[in-house]
């Protein structure tokens, strides 16, 4: 950040905790009817979840074969969309770009609000939520245990595992960043922010101690967000469904969750940084960098897509033969080239700087990203089932039925209001850690060096 | 956790990150050594300055981490035997795909005890150190020093802090 303005002497250290510290102050209209639309969408998602818990899940389109259809594909959707906050939280923290500070917060919000998000759709999907506890390995009359050889326990494991990592993550975050706020705040604030704070001064003990664990939970979330959407890949590249049953699932499943959760990112960032007036601290150069991650990981997406099919033809194999065809010119045809081209070849052009550095191009950019990268895994998910060669009797066109649009409108309200919850009680752009890109303040300006060497950046 | 009664001392307020490692310096020079430093950022140069080893919490993440690998090959291997189901003659407890559990269960209890670490570290220190002074400017702008001295080496304590070019000083 610093290096990026060198004489802009306006971003001091104050100019930073009071810039951000406004975005806690009284909202504008613009942010209560954004909640208020995100808390009409989760109303939808509530009164589609009673009608199913009411006359069950016939209600949603499943038909025979397609039994795992657009709730899996949002769970997947919503798990991808977290996994660039940790990427620029964790990976990037592990790298020292000092750009991640301005960005990195929001990121880690969303992340930790699109695990949450991704959590309701198993249950929902399960049919019976009440008895979501058999997952969990405890010991039961019968003496029943789960099978630790299905991929289904591991994601349980995994996302389980990443919800909690990654709520310590931004919580041990947030902390220093409360305690700023907490030293401005008056009143009833004040005493929120001195409890949540739990006794943080900046202490060099503190200090010393936090920065210390900070690196360590990085360089844990660093593998973890990388096993996560493996073992979500798992739940298909472990069945013998055509399209599902490849080695390239991991790491493919993981630049595409970068690439839709870079393209989430700029998604909210664009209207937060509008509304808090935060142009000075989250600049175009991010949203910049933003892009350029998104290029690289669209780009991977792009490769592994054609991998794909030129290795469904390579094989030799009938029935993947079949799978492909039908992918790209069967009844959901539409459904393949809205992937392809959201995800293929929108990326591409972000090669060019005009585009990179024009927000609002970036903003429909990114939208697009989203739309593309759900469609992915419709494709994977309803595509591939439905078009299982070897059932070729049974093959079913299958539609998604309002219950599942409601679920799915419901999911997009329940972590818009969230974010927005949180982006508006919490500091959404780290405090401690934009002051540390800037440089110190120094009596001897002589002496003065630039950002980013002093921090544990 | 409970306060302590107030610890005496002298509290230096400094607007610049060099003056406050000069402070520093010409504290540890003069025979001052359990000073508490604030600072808005964290700086390696006021850890260097200060020479405090390498902080504990990494034996806390250490020890988690291979509890938690542990405790994932033990809940992996164990509940498979104790029900044991034979698929196509395969062995009852593999060892492939349980590196999943025994992988999610690391990172787990990894990150666990390492907040743990942070916590009680912390903790450990803020007793150590009392109730000190403080300065709602040090989350902000300010960089800041409390030396714990007696009234007979208050007075040192604040001429080294002036020495150094301290911008205010409270005595506590």
């Amino acid at each position: 950040m610093a290096e990026t303005r060198p004489g802009n002497t306006r971003v001091t250290y104050d100019y930073v905790t009071r810039t951000i510290a406004r975005t806690l102050g009284t909202p504008s209209r613009g942010y209560f009817l954004l909640l208020a639309a995100a808390v009409a969408l989760l109303g939808i998602g509530i009164i589609t979840l009673l009608f199913l818990l009411r006359y069950g899940l016939g209600l949603a389109g499943y038909s025979h074969p397609v039994y795992w259809a657009v709730f899996i594909t949002c769970f997947v959707f919503w798990v991808g969309i977290a996994h660039s906050g940790t990427l620029i939280s964790a990976i990037l923290f592990l790298f020292r770009s000092g750009w991640r500070t301005a960005v990195y917060r929001t990121a880690e919000a969303m992340t930790v609000f699109a695990v949450m998000t991704a959590g309701l759709f198993p249950l929902i999907h399960i049919g019976r939520q009440w008895y979501f506890y058999w997952l969990i390995p405890y010991p039961n009359e019968r003496g029943l245990w789960p099978n630790f050889k299905s991929p289904l326990i591991w994601d349980e494991f995994a996302i389980g595992t990443y919800f909690t990592v990654s709520t310590l993550f931004l919580i041990m975050g947030l902390i220093p960043d409360i305690a700023a706020v907490r030293d401005l705040a008056t009143g009833w604030r004040k005493k929120l922010y001195a409890i949540t704070s739990i006794g943080w001064t900046g202490s060099n003990e503190q200090w010393r101690h936090y920065t210390r664990g900070y690196l360590y939970l990085a360089a844990l979330a660093t593998p973890l967000v990388l096993s996560v959407h493996s073992v979500v890949s798992w739940d298909f590249a472990m069945a013998v469904v055509p399209g599902w049953h490849t080695t390239i699932f991991a790491p493919y499943f993981v630049a595409g969750a970068i690439y839709s959760g870079c393209g989430m990112v700029i998604t909210l960032l664009t209207p937060i940084r509008k509304i808090f007036g935060l142009e000075e601290i989250i600049t175009v150069k991010h949203f910049e960098n933003l892009a350029k991650l998104c290029l690289l990981t669209g780009s991977i997406v792009g490769y592994a897509y054609a991998c794909e099919y030129f290795l469904a033809w390579y094989s030799g194999s009938t029935t993947e033969r079949a799978a492909f065809w039908y992918r790209a010119f069967g009844s959901y045809w539409w459904a393949t080239w809205t992937m392809i081209i959201c995800n293929g070849f929108l990326p591409l052009l972000l090669w060019s700087k005009t585009i990179r550095t024009n927000i609002t191009a970036l903003f429909v950019i990114s939208i697009f990203v989203n739309i593309g990268m759900w469609f992915e895994r419709y494709v994977i998910i309803v595509v591939s089932l439905a078009g299982e060669p070897f059932t070729k009797w049974t093959n079913a066109v299958y539609n998604p039925t309002w219950a599942d649009w409601g679920i799915m409108a419901g999911s997009f309200g329940w972590f818009f209001m969230w974010f927005l919850l949180f982006v508006k009680n919490f500091p959404a752009v780290s405090i401690s850690e934009v002051k540390e890109v800037l440089a110190p303040p120094r009596r001897g300006h002589a002496r003065a060096v630039g950002g980013g060497t002093g921090g544990p950046h | 956790m409970f306060s302590t009664p107030a610890t005496p001392g002298v509290l230096g307020v400094f607007s610049h990150l060099d003056t406050t490692l000069d402070a520093i310096k010409k504290l540890r020079a003069g025979g001052f050594d359990d000073f508490t430093v604030y600072s808005p950022i964290p700086r390696h140069e006021i850890e260097d300055a200060l020479g405090a080893p390498v902080s504990p919490v990494r034996m806390f993440t250490l020890i988690g981490g291979i509890a938690g690998c542990s405790v994932g090959a033990w809940l992996a291997l164990w509940m498979s035997e104790d029900w044991p189901i034979v698929v196509g003659g395969k062995p009852v407890g593999s060892i492939p795909p349980y590196v999943v559990i025994m992988f999610e269960m690391t990172i787990l209890f990894g990150a666990l005890s390492t907040i743990l670490g942070i916590l009680l570290n912390t903790l450990y220190a803020r007793r150590r150190a009392g109730t000190i002074l403080y300065d709602p400017r040090f989350t902000n702008d300010r960089f800041g020093i409390f030396v714990p001295a007696g009234s007979d080496k208050a007075s040192t304590a604040e001429r080294v802090l002036r020495d150094a070019g301290v911008d205010e000083v409270r005595r506590g």
